[in-house]
Order: C-alpha cells, then structure tokens, then sequence
C-alpha cells in the first residue's frame, strides 16, 4: 500500500454503449493536487471515461475510487454531490436560464454551500461573466459559454474538477484565458484537474502527468514533458498542435 | 353590453380551471417530452375525492360560512394530497419504468392509465351522475334590469374560482422562478443529463412535476364540483382534452402559455355558445387551436429558440 492514495483511482474499467465496447479495461489515476490529462483522437474513448467515472453510463466492470471510497454503480446525482464536479463535452450551459442561474445550478446540492464566497472566486476568474450575469446562458459566445461551464463546476467548490475539452472550437486567445485559469485554480486554490483534451499539445504543457487513449485503452502515460518529448506523440497528436 | 360582460365572467371562470389543469399537461411535457393523457383523471380523480370528503364531512350550505369555509380549506387540501398520491403512483408504475423506451411508449401507457382511471372510478363510484347541493349559492347582480332587461350576475363561487386561481398561478410562478426545486425542474427541463451531473436527483424532480401537476387537477377539480354541482367517471376526458389544447395553444411547455391558453379556450367556448350555438362551442375552441398552430407552430407563447452552440 503506497502511504497516499489517489484522489480518483480508475482500475479496469469496461463500459459498453449498447453491444459497442467503448472503455476496454482502463487504469489511470489522480493524485490530489495534480493536473492530469488524458490525450487521444477523435472516438477514442476519453469523453466515455469522463462520463462513466460520474456513473452515465456505469461501467460494465471494473472499479472506480474517489478518496478511497468506490463510487461504481452509485447513480449519476451521488456521485456529483462527493465533491466531483464536471464541465462536460459541448458545456451544455442551460440556455433558458440566466448566467447567474446556471452559476447558482452548479452550487443547488452542494453542502456548506457559501455561494457568495464561489460567486466572488469565478467572477475573479472569469470577469466576462460578472458583467453577463443577467444574461441568457443560450446567448453567451462559445468563449463564454465554456468559461460558464468552469464556473459553475467550481460553484460547489469540488475537490476534483473533471474538465471535457474546455478549447474545443474556440479562439487560441479564449484558450490560452481558460488554461491560465485552469493553472491558477491548481495553483492557487489545490484544486485537482483531470483534464480530457484533444489539443495535446497546451495539454500537455499543462499538466503534471498524461495519458494517451486508443481504441478505449491506455497506450502511454508519463510526466507532460515526457510524452511531449515521444516521437509517437508528436507524430500522432502534435502535428501542427504546437502553435 | 350586459349579455358580454356575463359571457366574459362565465368565460373567465372556465379559462381560469382549463388553466389549472393545463399546467399538469405543460409541465409534464416540458420536462420528460411526453403527454401525459392520463392528467384529466387524475383531475376527476380529485373532484371525486373532493366530493367524497364534502359528504363524508357532512359539510352542507346551512353551515355558518366561516366553517364553512374553513371545511372547504380542509377539504381542499386532503383532497390535493390524495390526488397527488395518484399522479406520483401513475407516474410510477406507467411511466418511470419506460423511461428510456422509445417515445410513444409512454404515450401509450398514458392512453391505457386514463383507461384503468376510469374504470376504476366507474367501478367504485357507480356510473351515474354525481350532484352536489350547492355549497356557496348567491352572489352580486352587477347590473339591474337594463333596457333589454338582461341581469349580469357574479356568483360567490365564480368569484372563489377566478380567485383561488389567479392566487395560484401567483405563488407557482414564484415556485418556478425563485426557488430552488423551481430551479431544478427547469434544470431537467432543459438539459436532464446535466442536471443529474450537477447533483440534482432527476427522478425525483420529475416525481415532484407530477405531485404539483396533480395537486393543481385536484384544486381544479373541487371548484368545477363547486361550480358545476355534478361530476361523473367521464368528466376528465373533455376537461382533459380542452386543458391539453390550451397548453398546446399557450404553447406546450411555457406556464404562462398555459394559463393563457386556458383563458382563451374558456372564453372563446363561452363567447361562441352565447354569441352562436352551444352544439358547435368544442369545434369553435379546436378551430382556434388549428388556426394558431398553423400560423405560430410554437403556441402563442412557446419557446423562442435563440441558442448559440
């Protein structure tokens, strides 16, 4: 037994969508305080895995461990309420309610909620949206939108945030804002990151440690640096990332 | 003059309880999709029980009216929390389960909940009509013999209707908007696999949409006893039928559209039998409803869909 156990501990994890297998036996973990990202192509499983560590769709078999407790088979709303929060693929902002709605969303079920402290915190964060706070989330930019997302995940002040490609379709500029604010976060506040992205490269430069995913397996892991510097990495993922 | 006036009191007091019923419909179907044809029972369902308890506490006219009312208050609220217990078990065995299935299977369900609700009341109740003396007689004569000496008349009970409603649609609207089960039900409405990553237990909330949808019928249903003095096993169908077409007019899954919607199906069915004929009411309130959605396919007040992705 190793003195300091994972935050979030996935072993052999196996998920179908139907008769499709999509996870084929996936290990990884997160230590806390870590930034850890999983890299891969298109359909390769990553958003499956994110999904299934929140219990939609449960794993097939195999276990998954938050803080030591296993969380398999729990429905999807207990899992969100032991402090894992997550901004999904395509932010699914609710686009009928307000920012300050979807924000007082991410804070609805989280005990001890002091939502003014959070409120404070994301607006530091995010600016743009203290000042869109009255407006529709379904009218935001797609910038802003994904910086809504972020927050309202913080909103319950988890202690693992679970991020689903936070720059997919935006501006490097956007990008570069959201992984300086995903950096401050772990920095400043110990928040643990498990970040899905299939820009590998600001990925990788970001995190402590990677994993790249194949077909629904695991195919490589080391320290960002040490996958960044992989000629199969490059030539699989970085072609023309590193811009 | 006095002819319109009376048509818009007798029109408004019927909008006002399409309108209680229609908000099951919307809110049902705003947050699982389906329509749920079994909710004009369940308002049948509530007007029998109200029924029920008005005998069984032997509440008559002659009681002095603050029991009277106070009965009434009693009343009312049994009877909403037994009803509610019918809309959660129907939502329950019928609809919960197939959740997932494909769509018209609930749909079916439905059809066949409405069927068994029926049945069962015509069963344990009898099929004949139920009367009721009338509990709240009188009211105001606003007009006196004009020239044509026509008496508009504003019955207590008409006003008790338009009343209890308006104060009801008041305090849900702010259920909807500021709390947090409000929240969480528009949170559903909008996107349920996010709501359920959020923390909010889905199945729950859309247990407690069918709870507030039937307790609602059941309001509905004791001030259409109240007014009409008569029920039997059959009175959901048309009630239900008509609240579906106001929610559908209002545009299906907006609150407001609802109450709106029954508001004008209510006035149009009393302005056409007063103004018309009283055989052709239910074809003039449907033709409305075909000329509104072929022209605003959304409902009157339905969603505009100003989303960026």
């Amino acid at each position: 037994m190793s003195t300091s156990q994972p935050l979030l501990d996935v072993r052999d994890v196996v998920t179908h969508y139907g008769k499709i297998v999509a996870l084929r036996g996936v290990d990884l973990s997160v230590a806390s305080g870590e930034i850890v990202t999983l890299i891969g192509a298109n359909g390769a499983g990553k958003s499956t895995l994110m999904m299934t560590i929140c219990g939609s769709p449960k794993a097939t078999s195999g276990q998954v461990y938050f803080d030591g407790e296993e969380i398999t088979g729990l429905p999807t709303h207990e899992i969100m309420r032991k402090s894992i929060a997550q901004s999904p693929e395509g932010r699914r902002i609710f686009p009928r309610m307000s920012v300050m709605e979807n924000l007082i969303m991410g804070a609805e079920t989280a005990s001890n909620a002091d939502v003014d402290g959070s409120l404070q915190r994301v607006f530091d964060l995010f600016p743009r949206l203290k000042e869109r706070q009255n407006q529709r989330g379904g009218t935001l930019s797609g910038g802003e939108q994904q910086m809504l997302a972020i927050a309202r995940a913080l909103m319950s002040k988890p202690r693992l945030l679970l991020l689903d490609e936070p720059s997919l379709g935006l501006a490097p500029l956007i990008v570069k804002q959201i992984f300086d604010a995903i950096r401050d976060l772990n920095q400043g506040d110990g928040l643990t990151v498990f970040l899905v992205e299939q820009n590998a490269y600001h990925a990788l430069k970001l995190a402590h440690r990677g994993y790249v995913m194949v077909n629904g397996k695991i195919t490589m892991s080391g320290t960002g640096k040490e996958l960044l510097a992989r000629d199969d990495v490059k030539a699989a993922y970085l072609e023309g990332g590193a811009h | 003059m006095e002819y319109f006036l009376q048509q818009l009191i007798n029109g408004v007091t019927l909008g006002s309880i399409y309108g209680l019923i229609a908000i099951g419909y919307t809110m049902v179907y705003g947050i699982i999709g389906m329509i749920n044809f079994a909710h004009g029972d369940i308002f049948m369902v509530g007007s029998f029980l109200s029924l029920i308890l008005i005998v069984a506490f032997g509440i008559t006219a002659s009681l002095p009216i603050g029991l009277l009312i106070l009965a009434l208050i009693g009343v009312l609220i049994i009877s909403m929390a037994l009803t509610s217990v019918w809309g959660w078990t129907v939502e329950r065995i019928a609809y919960r389960p197939l959740r997932g299935s494909f769509r018209l299977a609930p749909l079916i369900t439905a059809i066949g909940a409405s069927i068994a609700l029926q049945n069962f009341v015509q069963i344990s109740q009898g099929a004949r009509n139920k009367p009721l003396q009338p509990l709240i007689p009188g009211g105001f004569t606003l007009t006196e013999g004009s020239d044509d000496g026509f008496i508009v008349q504003l019955s207590y009970s008409q006003i008790l209707i338009i009343v209890v409603t308006t104060l009801l649609m008041i305090g849900f609207t702010l259920l909807i908007n500021k709390t947090s089960l409000g929240r969480a039900q528009r949170a559903c409405e909008q996107d349920r696999k996010m709501a359920s990553l959020l923390g909010i237990n889905v199945d729950r909330t859309i247990s407690l949409t069918f709870v507030m949808g039937a307790a609602l019928a059941a309001v509905a249903g004791l001030l259409f006893l109240l007014y009409y003095g008569v029920i039997d096993f059959y009175i959901g169908f048309l009630a239900g039928v008509k609240a579906f077409t106001a929610a559908v007019l209002g545009g299906i899954g907006s609150l407001p559209g609802a109450m709106l919607g029954g508001l004008l199906i209510g006035l149009i069915e009393t302005f056409w039998s007063g103004y018309f004929s009283v055989e052709y009411k239910d074809v003039a309130a449907f033709s409305i409803l075909a000329i509104v959605l072929i022209f605003m396919p959304e409902g009157l007040l339905g969603k505009p869909e100003v989303e960026k992705v």
